[in-house]
């Protein structure tokens, strides 16, 4: 009878909790669903910045402007510019007199690169191999200057092993650049990781610490506390809403990512999954954790925006590369959840890694992701006393 | 015949470091009574509250709400109180039977019942056509309403008012306090905190509270009584001023 009457009393309190559980989910879905606009934000996002990043902040490039001084003027020179010119790369528009114009043109505006030949560039190229070529780019613009520099490099590259191989006269080689894995040198490889990482990090970070600021701010978390919702139950019902967002986020990207910019899924879509979640379950409790100082909306959003945002695209590899950052940055990234997961999603969908390639990064999120809820769920108790 | 009490309050203190918030306060109130718990700002009520709602625990002494220690069984005071505070607390961008839905789902109400109640309570409330409106788009009175309805609307023993009528205007507290006073009729006591002394009024028993002790405790009639003062405001005014925290 004791048994019994202990027994009803555990099914009470499962079922209270279930229901209480039902109805605290569902009104997060609610506050999500009528605010039609940021719902259409959320979901448009990672459309828009696919798009931004696919066309219009393209690294890539694509008929850049070049002019040639070529006081040679033989078979070699020539072929190497019809070579240049042919590329969808470059546009040859101007052959120069005079090494004195170089400036000029760079001054005019009306290059982004200019192709310098040394003079008798056949002869020495086929009996002393000493000839040269000084690829001349706009510094005021580091980044495309390298990255016009590196396309030439690779076309010179290619014209010198051509000629190796139809020819048997000892060729000097300086240059020999080979990009494994993306071969077009496809700026959707670099990016599609990086909006992933970024996207996902917005909607779960920032949009669960925004929605428990504004309890708080609103009175409605003093209502709650005094209520008998347990702070677990508090906290997973936040988080579920914006973890199916994130799905559907991760969906679209993805989809977009395959078909439209041709950037395929390599390896194995089902770790590629794994590892967005344990993100996902990071980025959910960084929400958590933030929310706990932040007391009102505006505080949740800037400190999402300035804490995460701004460290994830300086320093997650999505912008510029780690290995080129000072020490210290170098350093500082390897405390960001999206450079890891950035650097994870790259070995597996565009290297086509297998698991254990990427058991490092599994390890670390996975220790971000219990580090972070044990601080949050300490954090919340707390407000109790 | 004795009444039943439901808050039963001994000896109950909360120190933070050196600070004592609430020294050594003793009270008891009964089923169905309408309490005022009067005090300055900083003289310790928010922080007595926090205590007798499970929200802080006590440095020491004892307390017995709706007949459950709020030491030890923080979880059952909550389910058998109710709360509302001078924030509304209601979901704005949710409609009023959402609204009224999420609390009774939170308190454990089976849905039907909820259903049921909805319908009793916007009927009486004469809220029926506002069933599916945003709560952001009723006015502050009906709001008020609205919210303390929903405060009762688990059927709790207790319910605490913590300034619950600040910011409106006196014909909305009119009518605020005769909700609370239905309430008390049907055995819901009403622990009530306000700084309106035309409200303390209005209670069967006030307590005034002064630097964490409570300094005089009784009805209203008697406390004029014995302060020889005309109103409440007189006896408050009485007290307040050897106050270290008057002032704040």
């Amino acid at each position: 009878m004791v048994y019994f009457s202990s027994w009803r009393a555990m099914q009470i309190v499962m079922d209270i909790d279930m229901k209480q559980f039902v109805s605290f989910v569902s009104k997060e879905f609610h506050h999500i669903f009528r605010d039609r606009t940021t719902m259409a934000i959320l979901l448009l996002l990672p459309i828009l910045m696919l798009i931004l990043f696919g066309y219009a902040i393209n690294t890539e490039i694509r008929n850049t402007r070049i002019a040639i001084y070529d006081p040679s003027n033989d078979e070699a020179t020539r072929a190497i510019a019809e070579k240049l010119d042919a590329s969808e790369y470059f546009t040859v528009i101007k052959y120069l007199n005079h090494p004195a114009d170089v400036e000029l043109e760079f001054l005019k505006g009306s290059v982004q690169m200019v192709v310098s030949f040394s003079q008798n560039f056949y002869e020495n190229m086929t009996r002393t191999g000493d000839a040269q070529i000084a690829l001349i780019t706009d510094g005021t613009d580091p980044n495309s200057a390298k990255t016009v520099a590196t396309y030439a490099t690779s076309i010179l590259g290619q014209y010198q092993q051509e000629k190796f191989r139809v020819e048997t006269i000892p060729y000097h080689i300086d240059t020999h650049l080979k990009l494994l894995y993306n071969p077009q040198m496809k700026g959707a490889y670099n990016f599609v990781p990086g909006v992933m990482g970024m996207i996902l990090m917005l909607i779960c970070a920032m949009m669960t610490s925004i929605s428990i600021a504004r309890e708080k701010e609103m009175g409605t978390m003093e209502v709650l506390l005094v209520s008998p919702v347990k702070p677990l139950v508090m906290i997973i019902a936040k988080t579920i809403p914006y973890f199916f967002l994130s799905l559907v986020n991760l969906t679209t990207i993805l989809l977009l990512s395959v078909f439209l910019l041709g950037v395929p899924i390599a390896g194995s879509f089902f770790w590629l999954i794994v590892l967005s979640l344990i993100y996902l379950f990071v980025n959910l409790s960084l929400g958590l954790v933030i929310s706990s100082f932040a007391q009102s909306q505006l505080v949740a959003l800037l400190m999402s925006g300035m804490v995460l945002m701004i460290p994830v695209i300086m320093l997650s590899g999505l912008m510029f590369p780690v290995e080129n950052m000072p020490k210290f940055f170098q350093v500082l990234s390897q405390i960001i959840p999206a450079k890891w997961y950035i650097v994870g999603v790259k070995k597996i969908m565009i290297k086509g890694l297998s698991l254990s390639a990427i058991t490092l990064e599994l390890g670390i999120l996975l220790g971000m992701a219990v580090m972070l809820i044990g601080i949050s769920l300490k954090k919340f108790k707390h407000r109790l006393e | 015949m004795q009444k039943e009490k439901v808050i039963i309050v001994e000896k109950l203190t909360k120190r933070f470091g050196q600070f004592v918030a609430v020294d050594n306060i003793s009270f008891e109130v009964e089923r169905g009574e309408i309490f005022g718990f009067l005090g300055a700002n900083g003289a310790g009520k928010t922080t007595a509250m926090r205590m007798l709602c499970g929200l802080s625990i006590p440095t020491s002494g004892k307390g017995l709400v709706a007949g459950y220690d709020i030491h030890h069984q923080s979880e059952l005071v909550k389910r058998n109180i109710g709360y509302m505070s001078q924030k509304f607390a209601l979901y704005e961008d949710l409609t009023v039977a959402e609204n009224i839905w999420v609390y009774g789902g939170i308190y454990g109400v089976p849905q039907k019942e909820i259903a049921k109640r909805t319908d009793e309570l916007l009927q009486k409330l004469g809220f029926e056509s506002e069933r599916n409106a945003l709560v952001k788009s009723l006015p502050l009175g009906w709001k008020q309403k609205l919210a303390f309805s929903v405060a009762i609307f688990h059927r709790p023993k207790i319910v605490f008012l913590d300034e619950p009528t600040g910011g409106v205007d006196p014909v909305t507290r009119r009518q605020f306090w005769e909700m609370i006073y239905d309430a008390a009729d049907q055995g819901i006591t009403a622990f009530v905190t306000t700084h309106y002394m035309d409200e303390a009024e209005y209670c069967n028993r006030v307590s005034i509270m002064v630097d964490g002790r409570i300094e005089a405790l009784d009805s209203p009639q008697n406390l004029k009584k014995q302060f020889n003062a005309q109103d409440m405001d007189g006896v408050f005014q009485q007290l307040a001023r050897n106050a270290n925290s008057n002032g704040y």
